[in-house]
């Protein structure tokens, strides 16, 4: 195939005079800032409007988690303020609901609330959510109110890390060791008793009345030249090495153009363990296109810009690496990121199928990115693991009527679950077009 | 019908059973590319070659990952997301051709053009011509830049020479002209007013390729005002054309089409359909889809239509006039067009306006003003003027020009009095051309000031009168160009260049009134519309003129003499302007199914002397208007006796790689009558050479070996009585089951049923609305990165299209005989056919694979997996409709076909390929994928809203482009989508109805070759012709 065939998306020339006139997508939110500010007074009244819900609080957790958590946490001062308690010491919840869906605007009009918080964080102003219902920022309340209460002890996240270790199946090795202790012990048995019994028939031979020759072959010596011109040693060897040779070629013809654990140096020193892993970053908060298309999309710099607006310096690499993103984007060079994940052309291959609409977590993939340093190609990305886990997974049905009928006959006709392969999983053209 | 003897054939050649057709068909393959000769066999140094290749190989592989890179954005658009595509409505200005449309972009590219459904004068429409236009905007041979005598020049210096030049020319009160085709921009008009308000000596000249003076003119003298009125073909129920090729060249050709294909179409509802005569030299697509068409010369033209008038007059109880001849079908066209006065249209191809005004004499008898002509909505796709063109030419000659400025035109190449203006060009002191090429005006100016491409460019139209259209850039401009309109408001020195702004402010002002909304609302609207339609009244006319002098200029300009020429313009290349698009110069003529090549159809009887073999023919010397040109001959079955024809279009000389010596200009033998252009010519010197050439042609590859029953045909009377459906074939085969040893196909499988769950995907092609215009060809071309192959490899029958039309001649005629013979050749029905993979249920060539790389989907698709394949062929060997594709070269990449598959060798063609679907590579088979990538789309924006997938969100490319809608997609499964309706889909087990067997109780409907039971998921629609009788 081709090498030709399908584009990398590449950064290309747009004329900022196009007027986009169809696909109005709404625009993903993007530039985040800082809130409330840390005056404690207690309007303790306000929050017994905040749902208390189980539901109320996991809807308010996954807004959270991808909509505030770049820039906010419960407990902890990041980007923005910790919003513990925010709905005690905030003006009042219509207040915070103004503040989120339009906070310039409230700043603007001069609240002196907002002023002040403004003016306490660096004057940068925190992104508008005017998508949001007020429901939605009701069950964010109720999230952080139930954080609040918990109270900082538990650290969410920290769980997760003991979560993805690989499992040992089969054999434990342990035994394995002492079954090959035991066979090396029982072939040195074998090769002492033959040892004694040649010894014992030569001395049987001995008695016997024996003609030169028949003596001289009962006492050749057996030497290493002896051992290496004997047709069964020949026999071993060239086929130990023969079949080691096959082996290590069929290996070596198996791994051709898979880059497991490819990990190459990128320009910007990235770390996916300091933004995904210690602040909980959200995936699809800078990989934007992971919902709705073929590519995940590696983030522009602007969307960098949200928060490097801000944070200057990092904790490792210090200043270095991030005045790169400062110096990009006052440039207006794009930065070359080196692909990791590549797969051959004629593979066709749609995040949005697998994120959006399937519900794969990135890791399953992608492998534990909030732990490394430096990103990894951590699955096989071939075929036969592509087929594999389309053998296996259950279809994604839940609440998405496109899948109604399938279920439906499919639950005519057999008891198990709807897997992948079920609805055509395994076809060629699903992939190759 | 196996009860008809009809007989069908693809060409002469498989009418006279020629032996070299024989071969060809009956091998599925042309030969294999040639290895070395030398080379016997394999040799132990091959071996070693191979082993020492295969070892560098699989250890370069294994050790070197190429480092790839990922670029994003910098500042990401906000609606641009990579892999996403947005679509835009813009407007395909060429000339005077329109066409309004959505252009599909990935990334910032524009890689597909569809039509526009919101605009009342295309209504989503298309052509061959605009589907192609998306590759010229990436042409090799386009200007990088500005240019002065020939060198590069900034354009700063460029405005300051040429400020410099006019106002020393206008200080001298010298002539400025600047001359173009039609215009349909009101801003460029308004942009060049301004020009001429600086430089008062300015005229415009507009002139067309194809002239409709005549009938600007023969309106002025019927009406009052020099204008074209608006056609409506739906509205008529019988329509006579006098060699007008309204589908291809005449007039809207993409409306007309639109609306003849609504006039035609037939159901269970509406059994009735209009009835189509034609009068022609040359067969044309419109003759082709003609009902009954008869054969005159050129020059008989104008007498045919005074018969016409005389007849009908008789009926009206008017005044006859002398003169008219009678021809066959004539006066049943004339009793017909009388008993439906107000239902019946009588159009003209001719440029004269004499022969115009007999025919708008004609239409008034008829009472076609107000009904199947509309006056009061007028159109502006042809306003050049010949006598302005032709006194321009003589005042260049004269030297009394000082400075020309060529707006995106190119006279030198297509006016007849090309040569003339290239000669004088040199005496002219300032020469500017504005195109976006450099083409043959180009090369002999002083100042070269590239316009965008259309796709780059802000702009506006008003092809009719009241419906406006804008069009909107699609990418950056690629190269250093700038809007000719700014060039020419530089040059007029206006304070503010900006066109865009020029426009947006004159939508302002001329349309922006009585609107509830904000101007910046209206004008989002219209940009996202890309049309703004105001109402329009009627109109009415009175007709003024003298029939009677008409009658004798036509009796004193034409006498009947030797061999008569016609010059038109073919369904291709068109006019020549985008010849150096190589997707138009691959795509088969549709009636001659000839590519890249120029020719001259000769009538089969004239060819006396040329063998009927597709391989050899002969060049012949045309001497007409004084020129003389040597173009090989084509035989034309249809092709009136006595008459040649010759397409412009070729003959370029400075187009690009691409077109540069091929065939002819046959401009040049365009002469003038009765002050317009005529495209004909009479007493003409035909002198067939020795030499001989060969045509590529399509017309013979991949025939169906010996079997008959691919076309079905009936006549109207027996649809509406449905006794043809007695007549229609059904196959039986011969089993030792049944009492009578005879059994329908269907009941005979060794195959089991497949189960389509979710979807099951079919088509319905309506074989009495297409019109063979062949849009859908080129539209998959570029939808599915179909490569292009060149003149050689169509000649070795290595053609890559997914989808070809076949074109059928039939006729009662036996050909036992050589008589016979010639007359089925003499005037035969044509029958088009679209024939792309047919996703058989029971698909033979998913059985052959040896390596299962074709495979059947749970959703009815015939797959290809292109990187499973080994190339083997079987499939193909293996397929009766011969609809796959075997990719013998590595056509991208390649050195060899630079020239002829520009979108797979530049970096720059590149960008117009589609990023879903793959290039495929030497070595591999494909086909008609029914645009998967497409269904996969859809499929996967209703998952992503949790929603089922709704009947008309998956259409695939060719469908899209159809301007008749003769091509249905949808899901069989769904009971309420389009294509179930329309061909009544009834599952035969109602307790299983997800299986693939289905039958389709639309009468009409059948599958080509049903009696091997493949069970296509394609089901074509019985062709109906209006005829008294089917000739059987």
């Amino acid at each position: 195939m081709s090498s030709n065939s399908r584009f990398v998306p590449l950064v290309l020339e747009t004329d900022t005079s196009l007027i986009m006139i169809k696909n109005y997508l709404h625009s993903t939110c993007k530039i985040f800032l800082f809130v409330f500010t840390l005056i404690s007074v207690s309007f303790s009244a306000y929050s017994q409007e905040i749902p208390k819900e189980p539901a109320a609080i996991s809807a308010g957790k996954q807004i959270f988690d991808s909509n505030c958590k770049a820039c906010h946490r419960v407990h902890q001062k990041l980007v923005g303020p910790a919003l513990a308690g925010v709905y005690d010491r905030a003006p009042s919840i219509d207040w915070i609901k103004s503040f989120v869906k339009n906070s310039s605007a409230v700043i603007a009009s001069g609240d002196a609330y907002a002023v002040n918080l403004f003016n306490e964080y660096n004057k940068t102003t925190m992104t508008s959510f005017s998508s949001f219902k007020d429901q939605d920022i009701m069950n964010v309340l109720a999230y952080i109110q139930d954080e609040t209460i918990k109270g900082p002890g538990e650290q969410p996240g920290q769980k997760q890390k003991v979560v993805d270790g690989p499992k040992e199946e089969g054999v434990p090795a342990t035994y394995l060791n002492v079954l090959l202790v035991g066979m090396i012990v029982i072939l040195i048995l074998l090769v002492v008793i033959l040892a004694f019994l040649v010894s014992s028939l030569k001395r049987f031979l001995d008695q016997k009345a024996l003609t030169e020759e028949e003596k001289e072959v009962v006492h050749s010596p057996i030497t290493a030249g002896t051992i290496a011109s004997s047709r069964g040693f020949i026999f071993v060897v060239a086929f130990l090495v023969g079949a080691l040779g096959f082996k290590a070629v069929i290996n070596g013809l198996y791994s051709v153009g898979i880059q497991q654990g490819y990990a190459p140096k990128q320009p910007i020193a990235f770390s996916h363990k300091i933004h995904a892993g210690q602040y909980e970053i959200d995936c699809k908060y800078c990989h934007v296109g992971v919902m709705k298309g073929k590519s995940a999309t590696i983030p522009s710099v602007n969307i960098c810009m949200n928060c490097h607006n801000q944070i200057k310096s990092g904790t490792t690499t210090g200043e270095g690496e991030i005045a790169k993103i400062v110096r990009a984007y006052n440039e207006n060079r794009p930065i070359e990121w080196v692909r990791i994940h590549n797969l051959p052309d004629l593979a066709y291959f749609n995040h949005a199928q697998h994120v959006n609409v399937a519900g794969v977590e990135c890791q399953t993939c992608h492998g534990p990115v909030q732990e490394m340093d430096v990103v990894r190609q951590h699955s096989l990305l071939t075929m036969g693991w592509c087929i594999d886990c389309h053998r296996k997974t259950d279809v994604n049905t839940k609440g998405n009527a496109y899948y109604d009928k399938l279920v439906e006959l499919h639950n005519a006709k057999s008891k198990g679950n709807m897997k992948v392969e079920n609805i055509g999983g395994l076809e060629c053209s699903k992939c190759h077009y | 019908m196996e009860e008809s003897k009809k007989i069908y054939w693809k060409g002469i050649e498989q009418l006279a059973n020629n032996p070299e057709f024989v071969k060809h068909a009956h091998h599925e393959f042309a030969p294999a590319p040639p290895v070395d000769e030398e080379d016997p066999g394999h040799s132990r140094r091959d071996f070693l070659k191979m082993m020492g290749f295969g070892m560098a190989a699989v250890s370069l592989a294994a050790c070197e990952a190429p480092i790839r890179k990922a670029i994003p954005y910098v500042n990401k658009p906000v609606d641009i997301d990579p892999s996403i595509a947005n679509y835009y409505a813009s407007t395909y200005i060429n000339g005077g051709d329109y066409c309004s449309i959505v252009v599909k972009t990935r990334e910032g590219r524009p890689i597909k053009v569809d039509g526009n459904a919101l605009s009342n004068v295309t209504k989503g429409g298309t052509s061959a011509q605009v589907e192609a236009s998306v590759l010229s905007l990436y042409d090799n041979d386009r200007l990088r830049g500005p240019k002065a005598g020939g060198k590069k020049i900034d354009w700063k210096d460029l405005d300051t020479q040429v400020i410099a030049k006019l106002s020393e020319i206008a200080g001298k009160g010298g002539q400025i002209r600047i001359v173009s085709n039609t215009v349909l921009s009101p801003s460029t008009k308004a942009v060049i007013e301004k020009f001429k308000a600086k430089y008062p000596t300015t005229q415009h000249i507009q002139y067309d390729q194809t002239s409709h003076y005549g009938m600007l003119k023969a309106n002025e003298e019927s009406f009052g005002t020099a204008m074209i009125p608006s056609y409506d073909f739906s509205k008529a129920n019988t329509i006579v054309s006098i060699a007008a090729d309204f589908l291809n060249s005449w007039g809207s050709s993409i409306e007309n089409t639109k609306q003849y294909g609504k006039s035609r179409e037939v159901s269970e509802e509406k059994r009735d359909m209009s009835r189509h005569y034609q009068f022609e030299s040359i067969m044309t697509i419109t003759g082709a889809n003609a009902d009954y068409r008869t054969q005159i010369k050129p020059s008989e033209e104008g007498a045919v239509a005074v018969q016409l008038y005389n007849l009908i007059a008789a009926k009206a109880g008017r005044a006859t006039v002398s003169g008219g001849m009678e021809k066959p079908n004539l006066s049943r066209a004339a009793d017909e067009l009388w008993e439906n006065r107000g239902k019946a249209l009588v159009v003209a191809g001719s440029n004269d306006r004499a022969v115009q005004v007999v025919v708008n004499a004609i239409n008034d008898m008829l009472g076609s003003y107000g009904t199947t002509i509309l006056p009061g909505l007028p159109v502006n796709f042809r306003q050049g003027n010949d006598e302005a063109m032709t006194s321009f030419v003589t005042e260049l000659e004269g030297g009394k020009i000082d400075g020309v400025i060529f707006y995106n035109a190119n006279p030198v190449y297509d006016h007849p009095q090309g040569e003339k203006i290239a000669a004088a060009l040199k005496n002219v002191s300032l020469s500017v051309a504005t195109s976006y090429k450099e083409e043959e005006t180009g090369t002999l100016v002083n100042f070269l000031a590239p316009d965008h491409h259309y796709l780059e460019s802000w702009n506006d139209a008003e092809p009719k009168k009241n419906h406006y259209s804008l069009s909107q850039p699609a990418i950056t401009p690629i190269f250093k160009s700038r809007a000719a309109q700014e060039s020419f408001l530089t040059w007029a020195g206006a304070a503010d260049t900006d066109y865009f702004e020029f426009v947006k402010e004159n939508w302002r002002n001329w349309f922006f009134k009585n609107q509830t909304i904000d101007f910046q609302s209206f004008w989002d609207k219209c940009l996202y519309d890309g049309v703004y339609e105001l109402p329009v009244e009627g109109g009415s006319v009175t007709f003024g003129a003298n029939v009677g002098n008409a009658a004798n200029a036509i009796a004193n300009n034409y006498k009947s003499g030797g061999m008569e020429l016609v010059i038109y313009e073919n369904g291709t290349v068109g006019n020549g302007s985008q010849a150096n698009n190589p997707l138009l110069q691959e795509l088969p003529e549709p009636v001659t199914k000839a590519v890249w090549d120029h020719y001259v159809t000769v009538s089969p009887k004239d060819a006396a002397g040329i063998s009927f073999s597709e391989s050899i023919s002969k060049y012949a010397t045309i001497k007409a208007n004084g020129k003389e040109v040597r173009v090989p001959v084509l035989v034309q079955p249809g092709q009136a006796q006595g008459t040649i024809g010759i397409a412009v279009g070729y003959g370029r000389t400075k187009a690009g790689k691409v077109a540069d010596g091929i065939g002819v200009n046959a401009y040049p033998l365009i002469a003038s009558i009765n002050n317009s252009l005529s495209y004909s010519a009479v007493n003409v010197d035909f002198q067939i050479t020795g030499d001989t050439y060969q045509i590529a042609q399509t017309q013979t590859h991949n025939t169906y070996m010996g079997r008959a029953t691919v076309i079905q045909e009936t006549s109207l009377a027996e649809y509406k009585d449905d006794s043809y459906q007695k007549k229609k074939y059904k196959p039986e085969i011969h089993t030792w089951k049944e009492e009578s040893h005879k059994s329908d196909p269907e009941k005979l499988s060794i195959w089991k049923n497949h189960d389509y769950n979710n979807h099951h995907w079919g088509m319905a092609i309506d074989l009495n609305t297409c019109t063979g215009c062949a849009a859908c060809v080129v539209a998959c071309n570029v939808e599915n990165n179909v490569a292009l192959v060149g003149r050689e490899e169509v000649i070795n029958r290595r053609e890559m299209h997914w989808l070809r039309i076949d074109r059928y001649y039939s006729s009662s005629a036996s050909i036992d005989d050589w008589k016979g013979l010639e007359e089925a050749a003499d005037n035969p029905e044509v029958v088009f056919q679209p024939m792309l993979c047919q996703h058989c249920n029971n698909a033979p060539c998913e059985t052959v694979c040896p390596v299962a790389a074709t495979t059947h989907s749970t959703e009815g698709l015939n797959q290809m997996t292109y990187n499973r394949c080994i190339g083997t062929r079987y499939c193909a060997n293996n397929c009766p409709y011969k609809v796959r594709r075997f990719n013998w070269f590595k056509y991208h990449d390649n050195r060899q076909f630079e020239n002829v598959n520009t979108a797979m060798n530049t970096d720059l063609g590149k960008m117009v390929l589609n990023p879903d679907v793959t290039v495929r590579s030497r070595g591999v088979m494909e086909k008609c994928s029914f645009c998967v990538q497409r269904i996969q789309l859809g499929k996967l924006n209703a998952k992503k809203e949790r929603r089922p997938l709704e009947d008309g969100e998956v259409v695939t490319a060719c469908q899209a482009s159809c301007s008749t809608g003769a091509i249905v997609f949808g899901d069989m499964n769904n009971p309420n989508s389009r294509i179930s309706k329309l061909l009544k889909i009834r599952p035969l087990d109602p307790n299983r109805p997800h299986i693939n067997d289905k039958e389709a109780d639309n009468p009409r409907a059948y599958a080509v070759l049903e009696e091997i039971n493949v069970r296509p998921n394609i089901f074509y629609l019985t062709k109906v012709r209006n005829k008294e009788e089917v000739k059987a």
